[in-house]
């Protein structure tokens, strides 16, 4: 959406509509409109992978060059599906239409299109599944809400699954766990088979697959990269920090979502691993190889989900390291937590992590062997291993977005708000509804966060958005910090459309702000370069005095 | 017009036996043949359905969380919401299945001035337990036509639900509650519009079916009174497998019976077959222990992958220029 077309948030916010249409849904076939969609999947990124039907293609235009047998290749694609995965099969047939999901969907409350409500996303499917799967649909038809797979039909699974961020917000409310992200994934993977992707997925999973990671950092520009910030962080606090690449016989291998090596503020999340990894000496190393923590290939196929993921096991094997340790990312964890294994699995070569800091063994990572690194620091922060001065984030009103991915596909909730409870001094949160197991999608989730679909990214932000509106209206919080690489990106675009004056930022970066690190300089601003509250004064002062106040040890002793 | 045919259906459907009872004489068609083919219809097509869907493999171990992880040992896990062993597994079916535990947690979205607001929306979840709920309370009650002395437990239930004792014979409080749910959800589906748009013919039915088999049970009870040992000895010899066909004992009851008996063989093609379904769903009955345990994929096979030799040969230049080790100079 070009920049002088984007419509005022006041007028989107108020051109949704709930009103549902009169016509039967079946009989409004889907309009393709511009700014809701993403440029078709390139020929060149397609073939990297090996993927049918390689060519460049239009969504917008009326021939999408598709094979002769498009329609047996699904129906046969779709038999193969149902025939391999019990939630399809089971989703397909279950649902009683009781609505209870309707409204649970950001993408249906920011746009109103009915077919964004989760179980009509879901009836796209059964419709055709009804038709050539089951009795009923076959002799009676349309009357017991069977149709035709047909050109129109297709543009609408097209246009609706890459309108689905696979988020599972529908699957918490309904009384079956019906999972619309279950479908949608089964549907991405039958639009593959002919060649309908995205490129703001395929193009980063090709990268992946031959670079090691979505943006196609090759290995020298990674080291690059890591260099900048590295020079950011002496400026910042006069250390300089050695931090290994592909090195073998480290004790911990490091993977994290290939954003945090590019762009803030991303890169402020990583500089904050770094610092955090360096003030504790740990023996670990960064890999060019395994460059990637996040996984696109699970937004295309299951099977080259697995292919992107091989490469963290394999280099973690190459390496000979003990154990893996992520970094902060959605949908990664989501791989990591219930995929990995099962792919690429066992990792027998590894040992059950250990923080080498707090002796603390984490059992629940005893078969995958890797650990989310907000595990690892709330531990580090328990055990008080972390010199920490909040005092130093007290500019920072501070809400906490939980991912859609650690939240539904995992379960992260305590950790976070313990480390910032610990580096942060004002935290609010947002209403029940929207956090925790109840979380909004950022917009953007599962590929969708390209220029192109700008309008539809703002719309299924908004209900996240909103939520920060709230909090900043009644508290003024200007900080929303998350453990996701795309939140990150996304919710930086959505905050200045929809809440300006609200900032984007990882956990590890208000750490960072936060941590006090031997022998490191009186800081005068945060790791952006804002001015730090205090800092006309002498900071650590300021944090003793914070500590006589409330009491604790944590941070007094800071640089004195 | 979606609600109109399935209605026309249930009609035909009682016309059907007015018919062939009434008018034909059918008392063995409607009392024994089509009540076995019924029930044989149900068992082996839920059977089917089961069998169907527990054969087909999880490949992969996808509990949709809702509560904090089991992780570090002081941070407090939500064991049923978010369960990491086969305990939690159960008490979170057993939530969902006795209590529709997700469906209580259902908000309303809706937007209020600058902000989106979410109100409490307990209706859909308290008409869904009160239809469900009264509906298995009648079925046991039914169990007094099944036994030649009618069980302890099914006699104090019968106590219980005419405990208000009006009118003779006394109403049964959940045939009540049972109308009035089953009026609700369907009401609710004709005045709603987001839910009306949803709502296929195939949603009607079942609601229509299941009116038309409370209203005819509660006219049978209340009002054109049958002959209740006629209806006993017909049960009787079903379920001894000694069916004798028993004439007059009132055309209401043959409806009741053919009602019953379409929604027992419509039961397993439908989305009725949820009652299984929701014991295998595999975003509830999974424990969130992936990390722990190994889940295994029976259709697991190997793919093309990219090696990190191969990565290596394309970048050695750059890496050893990058000051990065390479495995071969
Ligand atoms: C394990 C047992 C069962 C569970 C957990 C269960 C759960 C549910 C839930 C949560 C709903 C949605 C709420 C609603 O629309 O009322 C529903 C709907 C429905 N259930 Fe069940 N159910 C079970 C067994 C049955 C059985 C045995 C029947 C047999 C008649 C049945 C018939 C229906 C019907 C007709 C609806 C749709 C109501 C409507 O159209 O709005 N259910 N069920
Ligand atoms: S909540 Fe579940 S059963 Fe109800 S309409 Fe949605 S998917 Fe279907
Ligand atoms: S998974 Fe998320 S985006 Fe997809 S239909 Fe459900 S709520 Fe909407």
């Amino acid at each position: 959406m070009a920049k002088e077309k984007e419509p005022k948030p006041e007028e989107l916010f108020q051109s949704i509509d709930y009103k549902a249409p009169k016509k039967f849904w079946m009989d409004t076939p889907a309009q393709i409109r511009p700014g809701m969609f993403c440029w078709g999947a390139k020929a060149k990124s397609l073939n990297t992978v090996g993927f049918p039907n390689a060519r460049d293609w239009n969504p917008s235009e009326e021939n999408w060059k598709l094979p002769d047998n498009w329609q047996e290749i699904l129906i046969e694609g779709l038999r193969e599906r149902l025939d391999k995965y019990r939630s399809l099969r089971l989703f397909m047939d279950i649902c009683v239409r009781c609505g209870a999901c309707a409204d649970k969907c950001h993408f249906y409350i920011g746009t109103g299109d009915p077919k964004n409500m989760p179980v009509l996303r879901a009836e796209l499917m059964r419709s055709v599944y009804r038709k050539y799967f089951t009795t009923g649909g076959k002799v009676l038809g349309k009357l017991a809400g069977a149709r035709e797979l047909d050109l129109q039909v297709l543009k609408e699974w097209w246009y609706y699954f890459f309108q689905c961020t696979e988020c599972r917000r529908c699957s918490v409310f309904c009384p079956y766990g019906i999972d619309q992200a279950e479908i949608t994934m089964a549907g991405r993977e039958l639009l593959n088979l002919i060649g309908l992707n995205i490129e703001w997925i395929m193009g980063p999973a090709a990268n992946c697959y031959m670079k090691g990671n979505h943006l196609g950092l090759e290995p020298h520009t990674i080291v690059n990269n890591v260099e900048f910030m590295l020079d950011d962080i002496e400026t910042l606090t006069g250390i300089r920090i050695n931090p290994s690449f592909n090195r073998k016989g480290a004790e911990i291998l490091f993977v994290t979502p290939s954003g945090d090596l590019f762009a803030d503020p991303g890169t402020y999340t990583c500089m904050g691993y770094l610092m955090l990894f360096h003030e504790l000496g740990l023996d670990y190393t960064w890999s060019t190889y395994a460059s990637e923590g996040g996984n696109f290939g699970f937004f295309t196929s299951n099977e080259l989900a697995k292919r992107l993921n091989s490469k963290i096991y394999a280099e973690a094997k190459r390496l000979g390291v003990k154990w893996i340790l992520g970094g902060e990312c959605g949908h990664m964890w989501r791989v990591l937590n219930q995929y990995m294994d099962t792919w690429n699995g066992p990792a027998d070569f590894l040992e059950v992590p250990k923080s080498p800091i707090t002796g603390t063994v984490f059992e629940n990572a005893k078969a995958t062997k890797m650990t989310h690194i907000i595990e690892f620091t709330a531990d580090l922060i328990k055990h008080g291993k972390l010199k920490l001065d909040p005092s130093r984030n007290d500019h920072l009103n501070v809400t906490f977005h939980d991912s859609c991915n650690t939240a539904r596909g995992m379960g992260v909730f305590e950790e976070p708000r313990y480390v910032i409870n610990n580096i942060c001094r004002n935290f609010f949160e947002m209403p029940r509804e929207t956090i925790r197991e109840q979380t909004f999608c950022c917009g953007s989730g599962s590929g969708l966060n390209a220029g192109e679909d700008m309008e539809l990214r703002l719309r299924g932000g908004l209900a996240r958005a909103n939520a920060v509106k709230y909090v900043h209206d009644k508290h003024g919080v200007n900080m929303l910090a998350n453990i996701c690489a795309i939140d990150r990106a996304a919710l930086t675009t959505s905050m200045n459309y929809w809440v300006p004056g609200v900032t984007v930022a990882g956990v590890h970066e208000l750490l960072a702000n936060a941590l006090v690190m031997t022998g490191e300089k009186p800081r005068e601003t945060d790791l952006r370069g804002e001015p730090l509250p205090a800092s006309e004064e002498d900071v650590s002062v300021s944090a003793r005095a914070v500590t006589q106040a409330e009491g604790e040890t944590a941070g007094g002793e800071a640089n004195v | 017009m979606k609600a109109l045919v399935p209605f026309l259906a249930v009609v035909f459907l009682v016309l059907l036996v007015i018919a062939g009872v009434k008018a034909a004489g059918l008392y063995f068609l409607f009392g024994v043949a089509v009540p076995y083919a019924a029930a044989a219809i149900f068992l082996l097509g839920f059977v089917y359905k089961v069998v169907k869907w527990g054969r087909t493999p999880v490949p992969f171990h996808i509990p949709t969380t809702c509560g904090q992880q089991k992780s570090l040992p002081w941070i407090k896990p939500n064991s049923i919401e978010n369960p990491s062993g086969t305990g939690g597994v159960i008490m979170r079916m057993l939530l969902e299945v006795f209590l529709f535990r997700s469906l209580f947690k259902n908000r309303k979205t809706k937007i209020k001035g600058d902000y989106i607001a979410y109100s409490w929306a307990p209706w859909l979840w308290l008409s869904g337990m009160a239809f469900h709920w009264s509906f298995l309370l009648i079925v046991i009650r039914h169990l007094r036509f099944f036994f030649q002395s009618v069980p302890v437990p099914v006699q104090a239930l019968e106590h219980l639900d005419s405990i208000l004792n009006w009118g003779v014979p006394a109403l049964y409080i959940t045939d009540v509650i049972f109308l009035a749910a089953v009026t609700y959800l369907f009401l609710r589906r004709v005045t709603l519009a987001h839910l009306k748009a949803i709502t296929l013919p195939a949603d009607y039915f079942p609601l229509f079916l299941l009116f038309g088999i409370g209203a005819s049970g509660a006219l049978m009870r209340y009002h054109l009174r049958v002959d209740v040992v006629g209806v006993k000895e017909l049960v009787m010899g079903l379920v001894s497998l000694h069916p004798a066909a028993v004439a007059g004992i009132g055309t209401i009851f043959y409806i009741h019976l053919f009602l019953i008996s379409t929604l027992f063989a419509y039961f397993p093609w439908s989305k009725l077959v949820h009652a299984g379904g929701v014991f295998l769903s595999p975003t509830r009955n999974l424990s969130n222990n992936s990390r722990v345990v190994r889940h295994v994929n029976p259709w697991n096979y190997p793919v093309k992958v990219h090696t990190y030799a191969e990565y290596e040969d394309d970048f050695r230049e750059k890496m050893k220029m990058a000051g990065l080790p390479v495995e071969k100079e």
